[in-house]
């Protein structure tokens, strides 16, 4: 099988956002960057996916500058057999990004099945996914817990509302974007961490795609700290006394229940 | 003044809240709205989109619509869209609408904003502003080129919807679309906990973290939700801790929440975790650790123990709800 999977690379979940000079983007100084966590799912299922039917390759693609080819690596590392990075700018939407993405895959001689996260922790926008989908006329189910292959189909669960799972079955080829709970991500081991280092990883540039900037269709006019929240009331007295006045003031001054 | 288009959202023969709020707001900012309802036998559920405000419903049916797929939904609403040529074209943020909307935009080639809590309608468009960083930072999103800009907005962001049972939509049928070689079908929907609204759609959170100690002690805090017609969310050490599942995770690698009341048991106020629920109209705390993050978000904080503070808490909203 010919498997892909996108993944992207987002600042790490503990950094504290700055905005640059002009409040259009983040200030990337002191940035930890790490794989998106809903990617690493994607990647060990097309590993796991790969190792079950001899003769398949795994292929990662990313789309950002220069620095994604650490995000690349990464997935090398656990195991996936060859990166392509494809250069898109810091400002690109979602649509230029899948739409690169998109040309990229149908350069590939074949695409069985691509496996996402089901959405990047930085825009949190859960689009890609879709986006490329469309793109390429493929099926796709997001939000998936778990998938069973056949050579023509493959059945998953996705989590819906309260709880409810959804059984979608898809005809190949098709894109599955994965959630928490699909798999245990495995650490990349010592002599794969070495071998990932000497990959090629292939570079594509907008032009060669046959993409440019005019296929983006919404960018980001200004960013904004969330205000500073005034400090709020702690209560005093006994704790009864103060679980009455809670009471009382999410009823009268906060008027929620 | 903007043509409108929302496409509807039901689950089990029920009309979503967070759809009627999108009409509601749609309509009392002066738009035109229009209403895709997609499914078989949900006729009836065009008179709460009307009294919502909505002027034209418009209806399509047909068995392969009863159980949704992304796959059949975009391309009814993307014929719906090229025969009625709306100028914005919204859903909610849930399951349904980020599967289907951004399927929807490639197709009808148009630009999207996806999970957004500020929407305000400007001549013929709309001005959006969205989380990101899981609402560590905001960014008001600009649409580029022509053709309708699409949204998707996060439930409880716009306000109550406001239900007028003099008012009616015109239900006009939609039959334009095909839907032969369907790729995707659904074999089958098993349901989860029936009773209790989902973290991203209810207007009250209760959340626990890992102060709960167990997955039983979760009790408490259902018997808070019940009183409360809440949901039940958790940290994520909590979840880590196997107290409760992923799906119930609040925070930056879970779910991301804007209820009226969020009330936050034994949590600390992780930075991931404040970044899924920072944007809670209200917040209360309940912590022993005075000098806990989580106070400098809380509107209104109480330090001491959960186990004690929870059930007399639930006892009190019944005494008063009882008078």
């Amino acid at each position: 099988m010919n498997i892909y999977v996108c993944i992207k690379q987002v600042p790490d979940t503990e950094t504290k956002i700055k905005l640059n000079a002009d409040a259009t983007g983040i200030d990337p100084t002191g940035i930890k960057w790490i794989v998106s966590p809903y990617d690493e799912f994607a990647i060990e299922e097309a590993l796991r996916l790969r190792d079950k039917n001899p003769g398949s390759t795994v292929t990662v693609l990313s789309a950002g500058p220069a620095r994604t080819v650490d995000a690349i690596r990464t997935a090398l590392a656990m195991g996936a057999d060859n990166g392509i990075q494809v250069e898109t700018p810091e400002t690109a939407d979602n649509q230029l990004v899948a739409k690169a993405l998109a040309q990229a895959l149908k350069k590939e001689a074949k695409v069985d099945i691509l496996f996402t996260g089901k959405e990047a922790i930085d825009d949190g926008a859960s689009q890609t996914s879709q986006l490329i989908a469309e793109h390429l006329d493929f099926a796709h189910v997001t939000v998936v817990l778990g998938a069973e292959y056949t050579a023509q189909s493959v059945t998953c669960r996705r989590e819906v509302e309260g709880g409810a799972i959804e059984i979608i079955e898809a005809q190949l080829p098709v894109v599955i974007a994965a959630q928490k709970g699909l798999n245990e991500p495995r650490y990349a081991s010592l002599p794969n961490i070495m071998k990932a280092k000497k990959k090629e990883i292939k570079v594509l540039k907008l032009a060669d795609l046959g993409v440019s900037e005019a296929d983006q269709k919404v960018r980001v006019k200004n960013l904004q700290l969330p205000p500073p929240k005034a400090a709020g009331r702690k209560l005093s007295g006994d704790t009864a006394a103060q679980v009455q006045e809670l009471v009382r003031l999410l009823h009268e001054e906060a008027k929620v229940i | 003044m903007a043509k409108v288009l929302i496409v509807a959202e039901h689950r089990d023969g029920r009309l979503k809240k967070a759809t009627l709020e999108l009409v509601s707001h749609s309509a009392s900012s002066g738009n035109e709205t229009h209403v895709a309802l997609l499914g078989d036998g949900v006729q009836s559920l065009a008179a709460d989109i009307g009294q919502a405000g909505a002027k034209v419903v418009h209806l399509a049916q047909a068995p392969e619509l009863k159980s949704y797929t992304a796959e059949a939904t975009t391309r009814v609403v993307a014929a719906l869209a090229k025969s009625i040529s709306p100028d914005v074209i919204l859903a909610s943020h849930t399951p349904t609408g980020r599967d289907f909307m951004p399927r929807l935009a490639a197709r009808l080639d148009a630009g999207i904003a996806s999970d957004c809590t500020q929407l305000s309608y400007q001549g013929n468009g709309i001005s959006v502003r969205r989380p990101i960083y899981a609402g560590k930072a905001t960014a008001e999103v600009e649409f580029l080129g022509s053709g309708p800009k699409l949204a998707t907005i996060r439930a409880n962001s716009l306000g109550a919807p406001k239900l007028d049972a003099s008012r009616s939509a015109e239900v006009v049928p939609f039959t334009s679309f095909e839907l032969s070689g369907l790729k995707t079908r659904v074999v089958n929907v098993v349901q989860g906990n029936a009773g209790r609204p989902d973290v991203t759609e209810a207007s009250v959170v209760v959340s626990g973290g890992r102060s709960l100690k167990s997955a039983e002690n979760f009790k408490i805090l259902e018997e808070l939700a019940d009183v409360l017609g809440a949901a039940v969310g958790a940290s994520r050490a909590a979840v880590d801790a196997g107290y409760r599942p992923h799906r119930d995770q609040v925070g930056q690698t879970g779910k991301v929440v804007s209820p009226s009341l969020y009330i936050a048991c034994g949590i600390s106020g992780a930075i991931q975790h404040l970044a899924g629920m920072r944007t809670s109209k209200t917040i209360v705390a309940v912590n022993q650790d005075s000098e806990a993050p989580i106070f400098q978000v809380a509107d209104y904080g109480i330090v001491g123990d959960l186990f004690q503070v929870v059930p007399l808490l639930t006892q009190e909203l019944k005494r008063v709800k009882e008078h």
